[in-house]
């Protein structure tokens, strides 16, 4: 997966909000207020670096393999067959950085296979392959 | 004038009120007790900031100040510009700066004359006085404050005005008639709340209880060609068909209070919404399909819900060291699958065992919390189509878990392939893939064990219509 741009968004965010919230603060506070929001700031860049680095995922014949989490580790197994949509989201930030997220969905409400980060071509031949094998795949409930 | 000041220790009575019948004012202090609450507050934010600890400079203090100094101008000018006599048959309060606004209180109409005294009133030794007269609702003449002893010498004057006496007779004399401890008083309220509390627990008890009973009363289950058909209802009936293919999982309750009856309560999964508002619950995916009864039925029933199955999985203990990780559920805790079938075993206080044909597997997932990773556990979900509708496979041990996964995968996979091989044609969305055809092959290499399940001693050689 792709998020090294991700990282560095979140990198320039948290700088950016951490010089705002220096000024807003004053003068005298502003140096310990820069240097905690950018402590803060690099903790977060580093979870969300190791949260991104977890992210796995693997096409298989009969099915898709997520995996995530740093904390609490989880693994997904998703059959093909089992998938009823296949949706691809992009919000203004990925949009940015030219990203999107591909989420299955299937009958079950609590299976949770997302992926996000991947490039627009990547989610874009993802998601066609993904609704291809569904069909092809598809069995009732 | 002479002016009823507080500090004058003189005779209750006489001396401040009944002498003359010029305009009297308020007590001095009173803009204070009125404005009291207000002031109070705006000094203790004042004290607040002042200390710094709400912002910094001099603006937000300067702003606080004027606020004080508002609040009590106003109280100040209220008490400068109010006042009061009593003139021979009436009591005329006159009040208002801008807008005058006279009262005359014909004391021969006074229907009570109360005295109230705020807390802050009575540590300075005020009291306000309120005169009440019938109709109107509000408090008709309040004269807030007076001093204590002329606010009781001048009720004393109203009053004995009232009755028609000489304005100095003194107020008679008082006898106790009772008074209530303060223990009665506390204990009485305390019980109050209490029943006021039990009564709406016991409306609340019963309205669920009623609907319970009035739903599934009655409650015949028949097994047809189409499903298990349901027939329940007191007031309006209900009969539906549950087509047993479509049955996505099925969950074992034993609550507590049942378990010394050896009752239990078996619900389905259905995949789908069959609509939202549909009376008496039809709508709803998840249905009872014994609302209470023995183990023997539950048992019974359990082969019709779920026809493919020959041999039950035995559920199996987690880890002792499981115990750390779920301290309140442990002693329920179990899991186990076949070919065919996982079962898995939760709960805490009331034991639920939920059995999710591998067929009808959406997703496998394994999730691992940071205090499982040290315990060397995870947990598995068998997810089927639904609202939290799966088979947890709790705290099993990482490598079990891991490879668990992977089986549990394979073997719904080829559970699916088997069903629908079973049911030709398109597996379209009603799924009318019929579960009890798939019952002959479905054993493939059958796990010889007759082992039942603990929950359910169940030999599934059950023919149903």
């Amino acid at each position: 997966m792709r998020c090294a741009e991700v990282i560095a968004g979140g990198g320039a965010l948290a700088v950016v909000t951490g010089t705002a919230a220096g000024l807003a603060l004053g003068r005298a506070a502003a140096v310990t207020a820069v240097a905690v929001v950018i402590a803060g700031a690099l903790a977060a860049l580093w979870f969300a670096r190791n949260r991104f680095r977890s992210w796995v995922y693997q096409e298989r014949d009969e099915d898709l393999i997520v995996e995530r989490g740093v904390l609490i580790h989880r693994l997904s197994v998703v059959p093909y067959g089992r998938m009823q949509f296949v949706d691809v989201s992009a919000g203004p930030i990925d949009r940015a950085f030219r990203l999107a997220t591909v989420k299955l969905h299937t009958a079950a409400a609590a299976s949770d296979a997302r992926i996000p980060g991947l490039e627009r071509d990547e989610a874009a031949r993802l998601r066609d392959r993904l609704a291809a094998l569904g069909e092809a795949k598809a069995a009732g409930l | 004038m002479r002016r009823a000041l507080p500090g004058g220790p003189g005779r209750p009575g006489l001396g401040a009120v009944a002498a003359d019948d010029g305009w009297r004012r308020l007590h001095p202090l009173s803009p204070l007790v009125r404005s009291g609450r207000a002031v109070l507050a705006v000094l203790a934010l004042a004290g607040l900031s002042g200390s710094g600890l709400i912002g910094s400079g001099a603006g937000t203090r300067w702003w606080d100040f004027a606020l004080v100094a508002l609040v009590a101008g106003g109280a100040a000018v209220n008490w400068l510009v109010t006042r009061w006599k009593v003139d021979g048959v009436t009591l005329r309060i006159e009040t208002g700066l801008l807008r005058r606004d006279s009262r005359q209180l014909p004391i021969a109409r006074i229907q009570a004359v109360d005295l109230v005294r705020p807390l802050l009133a009575r540590m300075l030794g005020l009291a306000e006085l309120r005169v009440r007269l019938a109709g109107s609702g509000d408090a008709d003449g309040r004269l807030a404050y007076l001093p204590e002893q002329a606010a009781e010498a001048l009720r004393a004057r109203l009053l004995a005005a009232h009755h028609g006496l000489d304005p100095a007779t003194p107020e008679p004399a008082e006898s106790a008639v009772t008074s209530v401890p303060t223990g009665r008083l506390a204990g009485a309220a305390l019980l109050l709340g209490v029943g006021a509390l039990l009564i709406w627990w016991l409306i609340i008890c019963g309205t669920i209880a009623w609907r319970r009973v009035s739903t599934q009363y009655a409650f015949t289950v028949a097994a047809s060609p189409d499903g298990v058909r349901i027939r329940r209802g007191l007031l309006g009936t209900v009969a539906e068909t549950i087509p047993v293919a479509r049955i996505q999982a099925v969950r074992m309750i034993e609550p507590l209070s049942w378990r010394p009856l050896h009752w239990c309560r078996l619900e389905v999964d259905v995949a789908g919404r069959l609509g939202h508002d549909r009376p008496e619950g039809t709508g709803e995916v998840r249905k009872a399909l014994l609302p209470v009864g023995s183990q023997d039925e539950a048992a019974r029933l359990l082969g019709i819900a779920l026809p493919a199955v020959r041999d039950w999985p035995v559920p199996r203990r987690p880890p002792r060291r499981a115990v750390w990780k779920a301290p309140l559920s442990y002693h329920f805790l179990a899991a186990g699958h076949d070919d065919t079938l996982a079962v898995a075993v939760t709960g805490r206080v009331r034991r639920e065992t939920t059995w999710v044909p591998l067929a009808k597997a959406q997703s496998v997932r394994l999730a691992q919390g940071p205090l499982q990773r040290r315990l060397g556990l995870a947990t598995v979900h068998l997810d089927a189509a639904g609202k939290r509708v799966r088979a947890e496979f709790r705290d099993r041990p990482q490598d079990e878990a891991r490879a668990l996964v992977g089986e549990l995968a394979a073997l719904s996979r080829s559970a699916r392939r088997r069903a629908a091989l079973a049911a030709p044609g398109p597996p379209d969305a009603a799924g009318e893939a019929d579960g009890r055809g798939a019952a002959g092959e479905a054993d493939g290499p059958g796990a010889a064990g007759q082992a039942a399940s603990v929950a359910s001693p169940v030999n599934a050689s059950h023919s149903e219509a």
